[in-house]
Protein backbone atom coordinates (compact mmCIF):
# COMPACT_ATOMS: atom_id res chain seq x y z
CA UNK A 1 0.00 0.00 0.00
CA UNK A 2 2.50 2.36 1.28
CA UNK A 3 5.22 1.29 -1.64
CA UNK A 4 2.50 1.56 -4.56
CA UNK A 5 1.52 4.88 -3.28
CA UNK A 6 5.46 5.94 -3.04
CA UNK A 7 5.32 4.66 -6.80
CA UNK A 8 2.18 6.77 -7.63
CA UNK A 9 3.95 10.28 -6.62
CA UNK A 10 7.32 9.61 -7.94
CA UNK A 11 5.41 8.76 -10.86
CA UNK A 12 3.22 11.98 -11.04
CA UNK A 13 6.08 13.86 -9.68
CA UNK A 14 8.25 12.80 -13.02
CA UNK A 15 4.93 13.52 -15.28
CA UNK A 16 3.97 16.36 -14.19
CA UNK A 17 7.64 17.60 -14.70
CA UNK A 18 7.32 16.73 -18.51
CA UNK A 19 4.05 18.00 -18.93
CA UNK A 20 5.34 21.76 -17.77
CA UNK A 21 7.88 21.29 -20.86
CA UNK A 22 5.82 22.38 -23.75
CA UNK A 23 8.67 22.03 -26.25
CA UNK A 24 8.94 18.09 -24.90
CA UNK A 25 5.03 17.47 -24.98
CA UNK A 26 4.84 19.06 -28.84
CA UNK A 27 7.80 16.73 -30.05
CA UNK A 28 6.71 13.56 -28.05
CA UNK A 29 3.27 14.00 -29.96
CA UNK A 30 5.06 14.64 -33.42
CA UNK A 31 8.11 12.12 -33.46
CA UNK A 32 5.74 9.34 -33.83
CA UNK A 33 4.05 10.95 -36.72
CA UNK A 34 7.43 12.33 -38.47
CA UNK A 35 8.62 8.32 -38.18
CA UNK A 36 5.91 6.41 -39.01
CA UNK A 37 5.20 8.60 -42.55
CA UNK A 38 9.03 9.18 -43.08
CA UNK A 39 9.82 5.99 -42.79
CA UNK A 40 6.45 5.25 -44.74
CA UNK A 41 7.59 7.26 -47.21
CA UNK A 42 10.97 6.13 -47.94
CA UNK A 43 10.35 2.63 -47.70
CA UNK A 44 7.34 2.19 -49.61
CA UNK A 45 8.47 0.06 -52.54
CA UNK A 46 9.97 -2.77 -50.36
CA UNK A 47 6.46 -4.03 -50.30
CA UNK A 48 6.92 -4.99 -54.17
CA UNK A 49 10.37 -6.55 -53.12
CA UNK A 50 9.74 -10.82 -53.99
CA UNK A 51 9.30 -12.39 -51.07
CA UNK A 52 7.55 -9.87 -48.87
CA UNK A 53 4.54 -11.12 -47.61
CA UNK A 54 0.98 -9.32 -45.98
CA UNK A 55 -0.04 -5.87 -47.08
CA UNK A 56 1.01 -1.88 -47.36
CA UNK A 57 4.56 -1.30 -46.05
CA UNK A 58 2.53 1.12 -43.16
CA UNK A 59 0.53 -1.85 -42.21
CA UNK A 60 4.09 -3.66 -41.94
CA UNK A 61 6.09 -0.73 -40.28
CA UNK A 62 3.61 0.47 -37.39
CA UNK A 63 4.40 -2.35 -34.88
CA UNK A 64 8.09 -1.50 -36.03
CA UNK A 65 8.13 2.28 -34.74
CA UNK A 66 5.38 1.82 -31.89
CA UNK A 67 9.10 -0.77 -30.60
CA UNK A 68 11.86 2.35 -31.75
CA UNK A 69 9.66 4.80 -30.07
CA UNK A 70 9.69 2.66 -27.02
CA UNK A 71 13.55 2.21 -26.72
CA UNK A 72 14.69 6.09 -28.13
CA UNK A 73 11.94 7.47 -25.09
CA UNK A 74 12.82 5.22 -22.75
CA UNK A 75 16.41 5.17 -23.01
CA UNK A 76 16.60 9.04 -21.94
CA UNK A 77 14.54 8.37 -18.62
CA UNK A 78 17.81 8.07 -16.61
CA UNK A 79 18.56 11.89 -17.45
CA UNK A 80 15.74 13.09 -14.56
CA UNK A 81 17.32 10.84 -12.11
CA UNK A 82 21.14 12.42 -13.01
CA UNK A 83 19.00 16.02 -12.69
CA UNK A 84 18.14 14.55 -8.98
CA UNK A 85 21.18 13.62 -7.63
CA UNK A 86 22.96 16.90 -9.02
CA UNK A 87 20.42 18.96 -7.04
CA UNK A 88 19.84 17.36 -3.95
CA UNK A 89 16.32 15.91 -4.22
CA UNK A 90 17.66 12.34 -4.66
CA UNK A 91 19.60 12.84 -1.27
CA UNK A 92 16.35 14.38 -0.06
CA UNK A 93 14.54 11.47 -0.54
CA UNK A 94 17.30 8.94 0.50
CA UNK A 95 17.17 10.52 4.25
CA UNK A 96 13.26 9.82 3.94
CA UNK A 97 11.68 6.94 5.08
CA UNK A 98 10.62 6.59 0.75
CA UNK A 99 10.12 2.92 -0.29
CA UNK A 100 13.61 2.48 -2.65
CA UNK A 101 12.11 0.53 -5.25
CA UNK A 102 9.36 3.66 -6.04
CA UNK A 103 12.43 5.44 -7.37
CA UNK A 104 13.18 3.16 -9.94
CA UNK A 105 9.38 1.89 -10.96
CA UNK A 106 7.75 5.37 -10.56
CA UNK A 107 10.28 6.79 -12.94
CA UNK A 108 9.51 2.91 -14.91
CA UNK A 109 6.15 3.92 -14.97
CA UNK A 110 5.79 7.91 -16.33
CA UNK A 111 7.56 6.28 -19.57
CA UNK A 112 5.73 3.55 -19.85
CA UNK A 113 3.14 5.74 -19.79
CA UNK A 114 4.62 8.25 -22.10
CA UNK A 115 4.86 4.71 -24.59
CA UNK A 116 1.83 4.01 -24.55
CA UNK A 117 0.64 7.46 -25.33
CA UNK A 118 3.10 7.53 -28.28
CA UNK A 119 2.15 4.36 -29.19
CA UNK A 120 -1.78 5.13 -29.62
CA UNK A 121 -0.83 8.02 -31.78
CA UNK A 122 1.04 5.90 -34.44
CA UNK A 123 -1.53 3.32 -34.23
CA UNK A 124 -4.32 5.81 -34.53
CA UNK A 125 -2.40 7.78 -37.76
CA UNK A 126 -1.77 4.35 -39.33
CA UNK A 127 -5.44 3.31 -39.32
CA UNK A 128 -5.80 6.70 -40.78
CA UNK A 129 -3.65 6.27 -43.81
CA UNK A 130 -5.41 2.70 -44.07
CA UNK A 131 -3.02 0.08 -42.32
CA UNK A 132 -4.80 -2.76 -41.02
CA UNK A 133 -5.15 -4.52 -38.02
CA UNK A 134 -6.17 -8.27 -38.11
CA UNK A 135 -6.98 -8.85 -34.65
CA UNK A 136 -8.57 -5.42 -33.88
CA UNK A 137 -8.22 -3.89 -30.60
CA UNK A 138 -6.91 -6.92 -28.50
CA UNK A 139 -4.25 -6.83 -31.05
CA UNK A 140 -3.35 -3.49 -30.69
CA UNK A 141 -3.82 -4.18 -27.16
CA UNK A 142 -1.32 -6.32 -27.26
CA UNK A 143 1.54 -4.78 -29.92
CA UNK A 144 1.22 -1.65 -27.38
CA UNK A 145 1.98 -3.68 -24.32
CA UNK A 146 4.63 -5.08 -25.89
CA UNK A 147 6.36 -2.12 -26.51
CA UNK A 148 5.28 -0.53 -22.96
CA UNK A 149 7.55 -4.12 -21.69
CA UNK A 150 10.32 -3.17 -23.84
CA UNK A 151 10.30 0.56 -22.38
CA UNK A 152 9.93 -0.66 -19.09
CA UNK A 153 13.35 -2.70 -19.67
CA UNK A 154 15.26 0.44 -21.35
CA UNK A 155 13.94 2.10 -18.54
CA UNK A 156 15.39 0.41 -15.63
CA UNK A 157 18.80 0.19 -17.54
CA UNK A 158 18.91 3.92 -18.49
CA UNK A 159 18.15 4.43 -14.30
CA UNK A 160 21.08 2.26 -13.34
CA UNK A 161 23.20 3.59 -15.89
CA UNK A 162 22.30 6.90 -14.48
CA UNK A 163 22.91 6.54 -10.63
CA UNK A 164 26.33 4.71 -11.76
CA UNK A 165 27.57 7.32 -14.05
CA UNK A 166 25.96 10.26 -12.77
CA UNK A 167 27.34 12.36 -16.09
CA UNK A 168 24.71 13.24 -18.67
CA UNK A 169 27.65 12.81 -21.47
CA UNK A 170 27.63 9.35 -20.51
CA UNK A 171 24.18 8.57 -20.35
CA UNK A 172 23.82 10.40 -24.00
CA UNK A 173 26.37 8.61 -25.86
CA UNK A 174 25.82 5.03 -24.54
CA UNK A 175 21.53 5.83 -25.34
CA UNK A 176 23.03 7.00 -28.86
CA UNK A 177 25.50 3.94 -29.29
CA UNK A 178 23.07 1.22 -28.33
CA UNK A 179 19.54 2.50 -29.79
CA UNK A 180 20.40 2.47 -33.32
CA UNK A 181 22.05 -0.54 -33.84
CA UNK A 182 19.54 -2.25 -31.78
CA UNK A 183 16.92 -0.97 -33.91
CA UNK A 184 18.39 -2.07 -37.20
CA UNK A 185 19.45 -4.91 -36.02
CA UNK A 186 16.18 -6.05 -36.03
CA UNK A 187 13.27 -6.71 -38.26
CA UNK A 188 11.10 -3.38 -36.86
CA UNK A 189 12.25 -1.94 -40.32
CA UNK A 190 12.48 -5.28 -42.75
CA UNK A 191 10.78 -8.49 -43.32
CA UNK A 192 12.46 -10.78 -41.24
CA UNK A 193 13.11 -13.51 -44.13
CA UNK A 194 14.58 -10.26 -46.02
CA UNK A 195 17.38 -9.31 -43.51
CA UNK A 196 20.69 -10.37 -44.20
CA UNK A 197 21.68 -13.74 -42.87
CA UNK A 198 24.24 -12.11 -40.33
CA UNK A 199 21.60 -9.95 -39.01
CA UNK A 200 19.01 -11.97 -38.92
CA UNK A 201 21.09 -14.16 -36.54
CA UNK A 202 21.94 -11.35 -34.56
CA UNK A 203 18.65 -9.99 -34.47
CA UNK A 204 17.50 -13.60 -31.99
CA UNK A 205 19.64 -12.49 -29.35
CA UNK A 206 18.37 -8.85 -29.43
CA UNK A 207 15.30 -7.84 -27.21
CA UNK A 208 14.10 -5.09 -29.58
CA UNK A 209 13.66 -7.83 -32.09
CA UNK A 210 11.67 -9.68 -29.79
CA UNK A 211 9.05 -6.80 -28.93
CA UNK A 212 8.95 -6.47 -32.79
CA UNK A 213 8.17 -10.41 -33.86
CA UNK A 214 5.80 -10.26 -30.71
CA UNK A 215 3.67 -6.66 -31.44
CA UNK A 216 3.96 -7.78 -35.22
CA UNK A 217 2.22 -10.77 -34.95
CA UNK A 218 -0.59 -9.42 -33.00
CA UNK A 219 -1.02 -7.05 -35.20
CA UNK A 220 -0.82 -8.52 -38.70
CA UNK A 221 -3.16 -11.66 -39.76
CA UNK A 222 -1.77 -15.19 -39.08
CA UNK A 223 -0.86 -14.57 -35.44
CA UNK A 224 1.49 -16.58 -33.47
CA UNK A 225 -0.32 -16.93 -30.14
CA UNK A 226 2.96 -19.01 -29.04
CA UNK A 227 5.47 -16.70 -30.38
CA UNK A 228 3.79 -13.60 -28.77
CA UNK A 229 4.22 -15.64 -25.16
CA UNK A 230 7.57 -16.94 -26.23
CA UNK A 231 8.95 -13.39 -26.71
CA UNK A 232 7.02 -11.54 -24.12
CA UNK A 233 8.45 -14.24 -21.72
CA UNK A 234 11.99 -13.26 -22.70
CA UNK A 235 11.36 -10.05 -22.24
CA UNK A 236 9.80 -10.21 -18.74
CA UNK A 237 12.80 -12.05 -17.73
CA UNK A 238 14.75 -9.50 -18.75
CA UNK A 239 13.03 -6.60 -17.45
CA UNK A 240 13.56 -8.38 -13.93
CA UNK A 241 17.14 -8.38 -14.73
CA UNK A 242 17.28 -4.75 -15.57
CA UNK A 243 15.44 -3.92 -12.74
CA UNK A 244 17.74 -6.33 -10.50
CA UNK A 245 20.69 -4.62 -12.18
CA UNK A 246 18.56 -1.07 -11.30
CA UNK A 247 18.43 -2.35 -7.86
CA UNK A 248 22.37 -2.89 -7.28
CA UNK A 249 23.16 0.67 -9.22
CA UNK A 250 21.03 1.99 -6.65
CA UNK A 251 23.00 0.26 -4.03
CA UNK A 252 26.45 0.82 -5.20
CA UNK A 253 25.54 5.16 -5.17
CA UNK A 254 24.76 4.66 -1.69
CA UNK A 255 27.75 3.04 -0.54
CA UNK A 256 29.62 5.70 -3.09
CA UNK A 257 28.14 8.81 -0.75
CA UNK B 1 17.91 12.07 27.36
CA UNK B 2 20.52 12.19 24.63
CA UNK B 3 19.52 12.99 21.05
CA UNK B 4 22.23 12.23 19.38
CA UNK B 5 25.54 9.96 20.23
CA UNK B 6 28.00 9.09 17.82
CA UNK B 7 30.89 6.99 19.65
CA UNK B 8 34.24 6.52 17.27
CA UNK B 9 32.57 7.17 13.51
CA UNK B 10 35.83 6.68 10.76
CA UNK B 11 34.95 7.42 6.97
CA UNK B 12 37.46 6.86 4.28
CA UNK B 13 36.27 7.35 0.73
CA UNK B 14 37.89 5.60 -1.98
CA UNK B 15 40.96 7.32 -3.10
CA UNK B 16 41.62 7.51 0.56
CA UNK B 17 40.38 10.52 2.28
CA UNK B 18 40.04 10.11 5.40
CA UNK B 19 36.78 12.14 6.07
CA UNK B 20 36.35 11.03 9.40
CA UNK B 21 38.97 9.78 12.52
CA UNK B 22 37.14 9.01 15.79
CA UNK B 23 34.49 11.25 15.11
CA UNK B 24 32.38 11.33 18.97
CA UNK B 25 29.55 13.90 19.87
CA UNK B 26 26.80 13.70 22.05
CA UNK B 27 23.94 15.84 21.72
CA UNK B 28 21.22 16.39 24.41
CA UNK B 29 17.30 16.65 23.19
CA UNK B 30 16.03 19.88 22.78
CA UNK B 31 19.16 21.85 22.18
CA UNK B 32 20.82 23.58 19.63
CA UNK B 33 24.15 21.85 18.80
CA UNK B 34 26.42 23.36 16.16
CA UNK B 35 29.40 21.61 14.41
CA UNK B 36 31.97 23.58 13.32
CA UNK B 37 34.88 23.44 11.15
CA UNK B 38 36.45 24.68 7.88
CA UNK B 39 35.62 22.81 4.86
CA UNK B 40 36.71 19.41 4.84
CA UNK B 41 36.87 18.83 8.03
CA UNK B 42 34.37 16.33 8.10
CA UNK B 43 31.07 17.87 9.15
CA UNK B 44 28.93 17.11 6.06
CA UNK B 45 30.13 13.25 6.85
CA UNK B 46 28.96 13.16 9.94
CA UNK B 47 25.80 14.28 8.69
CA UNK B 48 25.37 11.95 6.20
CA UNK B 49 26.27 9.34 8.51
CA UNK B 50 23.66 10.47 11.14
CA UNK B 51 20.83 10.44 8.47
CA UNK B 52 21.04 6.97 7.09
CA UNK B 53 22.33 8.70 3.74
CA UNK B 54 25.96 7.34 4.24
CA UNK B 55 27.55 4.62 6.15
CA UNK B 56 31.03 4.91 8.84
CA UNK B 57 33.10 2.41 8.13
CA UNK B 58 33.65 1.67 11.64
CA UNK B 59 31.83 3.69 15.07
CA UNK B 60 28.59 3.74 16.16
CA UNK B 61 25.47 6.35 16.60
CA UNK B 62 22.16 6.50 17.83
CA UNK B 63 19.67 9.23 17.20
CA UNK B 64 16.67 9.34 18.67
CA UNK B 65 17.46 6.43 20.53
CA UNK B 66 17.58 4.10 17.44
CA UNK B 67 21.22 2.66 15.80
CA UNK B 68 21.27 4.55 12.21
CA UNK B 69 22.51 0.94 10.90
CA UNK B 70 20.05 -1.19 12.05
CA UNK B 71 17.20 1.13 12.86
CA UNK B 72 18.03 3.16 9.71
CA UNK B 73 14.09 3.28 8.58
CA UNK B 74 12.80 4.10 11.99
CA UNK B 75 15.36 6.89 12.10
CA UNK B 76 14.58 8.54 9.04
CA UNK B 77 11.16 9.02 10.42
CA UNK B 78 12.37 10.54 12.99
CA UNK B 79 14.66 13.18 11.75
CA UNK B 80 14.05 16.05 9.17
CA UNK B 81 16.87 16.97 7.01
CA UNK B 82 18.12 20.08 5.12
CA UNK B 83 20.60 19.22 3.12
CA UNK B 84 23.51 21.63 1.85
CA UNK B 85 22.27 21.38 -1.63
CA UNK B 86 18.54 22.06 -2.45
CA UNK B 87 16.38 19.28 -1.65
CA UNK B 88 13.39 20.87 -3.52
CA UNK B 89 12.16 20.08 -7.20
CA UNK B 90 12.35 22.95 -9.51
CA UNK B 91 9.62 21.68 -11.67
CA UNK B 92 7.08 21.58 -8.89
CA UNK B 93 5.50 24.11 -7.31
CA UNK B 94 6.15 24.93 -3.27
CA UNK B 95 2.83 23.35 -2.55
CA UNK B 96 3.37 20.05 -4.72
CA UNK B 97 6.50 19.34 -3.28
CA UNK B 98 5.34 19.51 -0.07
CA UNK B 99 2.43 17.47 -0.85
CA UNK B 100 4.63 14.45 -2.08
CA UNK B 101 7.05 14.76 1.09
CA UNK B 102 3.83 14.91 3.29
CA UNK B 103 2.72 11.58 1.64
CA UNK B 104 6.20 9.91 1.52
CA UNK B 105 5.71 10.24 5.43
CA UNK B 106 2.14 9.03 5.30
CA UNK B 107 0.32 12.27 5.81
CA UNK B 108 -2.44 12.22 3.24
CA UNK B 109 -5.90 13.50 2.69
CA UNK B 110 -7.35 16.72 5.18
CA UNK B 111 -3.98 16.29 7.51
CA UNK B 112 -2.12 16.70 4.69
CA UNK B 113 -3.73 20.10 2.94
CA UNK B 114 -3.68 21.39 6.82
CA UNK B 115 0.05 20.57 7.25
CA UNK B 116 0.92 22.30 4.29
CA UNK B 117 -1.34 25.28 4.75
CA UNK B 118 0.44 25.69 8.16
CA UNK B 119 3.87 25.36 6.67
CA UNK B 120 3.55 27.35 4.01
CA UNK B 121 2.11 30.14 5.83
CA UNK B 122 4.89 29.81 8.46
CA UNK B 123 7.81 29.91 6.05
CA UNK B 124 6.44 33.01 4.71
CA UNK B 125 5.73 31.23 1.56
CA UNK B 126 1.88 31.34 1.39
CA UNK B 127 1.95 33.57 -1.60
CA UNK B 128 4.45 31.83 -3.72
CA UNK B 129 2.91 28.39 -2.95
CA UNK B 130 1.75 27.92 -6.55
CA UNK B 131 5.09 28.81 -7.87
CA UNK B 132 7.80 26.43 -9.44
CA UNK B 133 10.31 25.79 -7.29
CA UNK B 134 13.02 27.04 -9.46
CA UNK B 135 11.47 30.61 -9.68
CA UNK B 136 11.98 30.94 -6.28
CA UNK B 137 15.12 33.25 -4.94
CA UNK B 138 18.10 31.59 -2.97
CA UNK B 139 16.18 32.48 0.26
CA UNK B 140 12.94 31.53 -0.43
CA UNK B 141 14.53 27.93 -1.73
CA UNK B 142 16.57 27.39 1.62
CA UNK B 143 12.82 28.13 3.24
CA UNK B 144 11.00 26.05 0.85
CA UNK B 145 14.21 22.91 2.01
CA UNK B 146 13.62 23.87 5.52
CA UNK B 147 9.78 23.40 5.39
CA UNK B 148 10.19 19.62 3.31
CA UNK B 149 12.62 18.94 6.21
CA UNK B 150 9.94 19.94 9.22
CA UNK B 151 6.44 18.14 7.00
CA UNK B 152 6.62 15.51 9.77
CA UNK B 153 7.21 17.27 12.93
CA UNK B 154 10.63 15.51 13.47
CA UNK B 155 11.67 15.15 16.42
CA UNK B 156 15.53 15.40 15.39
CA UNK B 157 16.59 18.37 12.82
CA UNK B 158 19.82 18.34 10.81
CA UNK B 159 20.93 21.40 9.29
CA UNK B 160 24.16 21.63 7.33
CA UNK B 161 25.28 24.64 6.08
CA UNK B 162 21.41 25.88 5.94
CA UNK B 163 23.25 29.97 5.43
CA UNK B 164 25.66 28.93 3.07
CA UNK B 165 25.52 31.39 -0.09
CA UNK B 166 22.56 33.70 1.68
CA UNK B 167 22.89 37.19 1.82
CA UNK B 168 23.35 38.74 5.25
CA UNK B 169 19.58 39.72 5.57
CA UNK B 170 18.20 36.74 4.45
CA UNK B 171 21.10 34.71 6.95
CA UNK B 172 19.78 36.93 9.62
CA UNK B 173 15.91 35.85 8.96
CA UNK B 174 16.54 32.12 8.92
CA UNK B 175 18.71 32.07 12.28
CA UNK B 176 15.69 33.61 13.60
CA UNK B 177 13.27 30.43 12.42
CA UNK B 178 16.01 28.42 13.76
CA UNK B 179 16.23 29.86 17.33
CA UNK B 180 12.06 29.21 16.72
CA UNK B 181 11.94 25.90 16.17
CA UNK B 182 14.52 24.69 18.74
CA UNK B 183 11.97 27.24 21.12
CA UNK B 184 8.52 26.42 20.09
CA UNK B 185 8.85 22.64 18.68
CA UNK B 186 11.32 21.81 21.51
CA UNK B 187 13.03 20.25 18.85
CA UNK B 188 16.36 19.09 18.91
CA UNK B 189 18.86 20.53 16.17
CA UNK B 190 22.34 19.74 14.92
CA UNK B 191 23.48 22.77 12.87
CA UNK B 192 26.72 22.51 10.81
CA UNK B 193 28.37 25.51 9.74
CA UNK B 194 31.73 27.07 8.70
CA UNK B 195 30.58 30.46 10.03
CA UNK B 196 31.93 30.79 13.44
CA UNK B 197 29.15 33.73 13.90
CA UNK B 198 26.74 31.56 13.59
CA UNK B 199 27.60 28.58 15.95
CA UNK B 200 28.19 31.65 18.18
CA UNK B 201 24.80 32.94 18.06
CA UNK B 202 22.50 29.97 17.39
CA UNK B 203 24.46 27.14 19.30
CA UNK B 204 23.64 25.92 23.22
CA UNK B 205 27.01 23.24 22.65
CA UNK B 206 29.25 22.57 19.97
CA UNK B 207 31.65 20.92 18.69
CA UNK B 208 34.77 22.15 16.97
CA UNK B 209 35.70 20.12 14.57
CA UNK B 210 39.17 19.35 12.36
CA UNK B 211 40.69 16.78 10.09
CA UNK B 212 37.55 14.67 11.05
CA UNK B 213 37.65 14.53 14.90
CA UNK B 214 36.02 16.55 17.45
CA UNK B 215 38.84 18.90 18.98
CA UNK B 216 36.76 21.08 21.66
CA UNK B 217 33.32 20.50 22.40
CA UNK B 218 31.32 22.58 25.04
CA UNK B 219 29.35 26.00 25.56
CA UNK B 220 30.66 28.99 22.66
CA UNK B 221 31.16 30.92 26.30
CA UNK B 222 32.94 28.18 27.93
CA UNK B 223 35.26 27.27 25.37
CA UNK B 224 35.83 31.09 25.10
CA UNK B 225 36.57 31.21 28.87
CA UNK B 226 38.95 28.37 28.50
CA UNK B 227 41.31 30.39 26.79
CA UNK B 228 41.41 32.90 30.08
CA UNK B 229 42.20 36.59 29.16
CA UNK B 230 42.13 38.83 26.03
CA UNK B 231 43.92 39.33 22.66
CA UNK B 232 45.85 42.01 22.38
CA UNK B 233 46.70 42.88 18.84
CA UNK B 234 48.57 45.11 17.41
CA UNK B 235 49.21 46.86 13.91
CA UNK B 236 52.86 47.88 13.03
CA UNK B 237 54.24 50.85 10.83
CA UNK B 238 56.19 48.66 9.47
CA UNK B 239 56.35 45.12 9.42
CA UNK B 240 58.96 43.60 11.74
CA UNK B 241 61.26 40.30 11.59
CA UNK B 242 62.18 38.67 15.27
CA UNK B 243 62.91 42.12 16.74
CA UNK B 244 59.13 42.23 18.13
CA UNK B 245 59.07 39.12 19.48
CA UNK B 246 62.49 39.32 21.06
CA UNK B 247 60.86 42.61 22.69
CA UNK B 248 57.78 41.31 23.96
CA UNK B 249 59.31 38.00 24.65
CA UNK B 250 60.11 39.21 28.50
CA UNK B 251 56.75 40.87 29.52
CA UNK B 252 55.28 39.15 32.26
CA UNK B 253 51.53 38.05 31.21
CA UNK B 254 51.22 37.86 28.04
CA UNK B 255 51.33 34.13 25.81
CA UNK B 256 50.84 32.81 22.66
CA UNK B 257 52.74 35.47 20.58
CA UNK B 258 52.59 35.23 17.29
CA UNK B 259 53.53 37.76 14.03
CA UNK B 260 51.88 37.56 10.69
CA UNK B 261 53.34 40.46 8.84
CA UNK B 262 52.67 43.51 10.60
CA UNK B 263 50.18 42.18 12.60
CA UNK B 264 51.41 41.27 16.32
CA UNK B 265 49.13 39.09 18.59
CA UNK B 266 49.29 37.94 22.24
CA UNK B 267 47.08 36.70 24.93
CA UNK B 268 47.15 38.75 28.09
CA UNK B 269 45.13 38.04 31.16
CA UNK B 270 44.16 41.49 31.39
CA UNK B 271 44.30 42.51 27.97
CA UNK B 272 43.35 46.52 29.40
CA UNK B 273 46.87 46.32 31.88
CA UNK B 274 48.84 44.86 29.32
CA UNK B 275 48.42 47.56 26.82
CA UNK B 276 50.70 50.18 27.57
CA UNK B 277 53.57 47.67 28.75
CA UNK B 278 53.27 46.53 25.53
CA UNK B 279 53.34 49.74 23.21
CA UNK B 280 56.72 51.05 25.72
CA UNK B 281 58.24 47.95 25.09
CA UNK B 282 57.72 48.13 21.27
CA UNK B 283 58.61 51.89 21.21
CA UNK B 284 61.93 51.11 23.11
CA UNK B 285 63.19 49.13 20.03
CA UNK B 286 62.15 51.36 17.83
CA UNK B 287 58.85 49.69 16.59
CA UNK B 288 56.19 52.15 15.63
CA UNK B 289 52.73 51.01 16.56
CA UNK B 290 50.17 51.99 14.30
CA UNK B 291 46.87 50.76 16.12
CA UNK B 292 45.98 48.67 18.73
CA UNK B 293 43.15 46.59 20.01
CA UNK B 294 41.64 44.33 23.00
CA UNK B 295 39.56 41.86 21.86
CA UNK B 296 37.57 38.90 24.30
CA UNK B 297 38.37 35.60 22.75
CA UNK B 298 36.19 34.75 19.77
CA UNK B 299 35.75 31.20 18.06
CA UNK B 300 38.15 31.95 15.97
CA UNK B 301 41.12 32.03 19.44
CA UNK B 302 39.37 28.91 20.53
CA UNK B 303 39.43 27.29 17.21
CA UNK B 304 43.01 28.59 16.44
CA UNK B 305 44.33 27.24 20.21
CA UNK B 306 42.54 23.78 19.48
CA UNK B 307 43.26 22.82 15.77
CA UNK B 308 46.82 24.85 16.04
CA UNK B 309 46.31 26.98 12.97
CA UNK B 310 43.46 30.14 12.14
CA UNK B 311 40.46 29.38 11.09
CA UNK B 312 40.58 31.15 7.34
CA UNK B 313 43.98 29.02 6.91
CA UNK B 314 42.55 25.45 7.57
CA UNK B 315 39.55 26.50 5.14
CA UNK B 316 42.24 27.27 2.36
CA UNK B 317 44.78 24.18 3.17
CA UNK B 318 41.40 22.34 3.10
CA UNK B 319 39.84 23.92 -0.36
CA UNK B 320 43.72 22.97 -2.06
CA UNK B 321 43.58 19.63 -0.51
CA UNK B 322 40.54 18.92 -2.21
CA UNK B 323 41.28 21.00 -5.61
Amino acid sequence: MTALNHTKHVALRYIRALLRQPAWVAISLVQPVIWLLLFGALFKRTADIPGFSGGSYIEFLTPGVVVMLAVSSAGWVGMGFIEDINRGTMDRLLVSPIWRGALNLGSVAQSMLSIVIQSAIVVGLAVAVGARFHNGVAGVAVLIAVGALLGAIFASLSNGVAVLTRQRETLIGIVTMVTLPLTFLSSALMQESLLPSWIRWAAKFNPVNWAAQAGRSAAQANTDWGLIASRVGFLALLLLASAAFATRAFNAYQRSI
Amino acid sequence: MEAIEASQLSKTYKGGVRALDGLSLEVEAGTIFGLLGPNGAGKSTTVKILTTLSRADSGEARVAGLDVVRDAQRVRRSIGVVGQKPGLDGDATGRENLEMQAEIYGIRGAKRRERVDELLERLGLAEAADRLGKTYSGGMQRRLDVALGLVHRPKVLFLDEPTTGLDPEVRAGLWQEIERLARDEEMTILLTTHYLEEADRLAARLAIVDRGRVVAQGSPDQLKSELRGDTVQVELVESTNGDAVAALHRLPGLSGLSVDGRVLRARAENGAAAVPTVLAALEENGLHVAAATIARPSLDDVYLRHAGRSFEQADGDNRKEAA
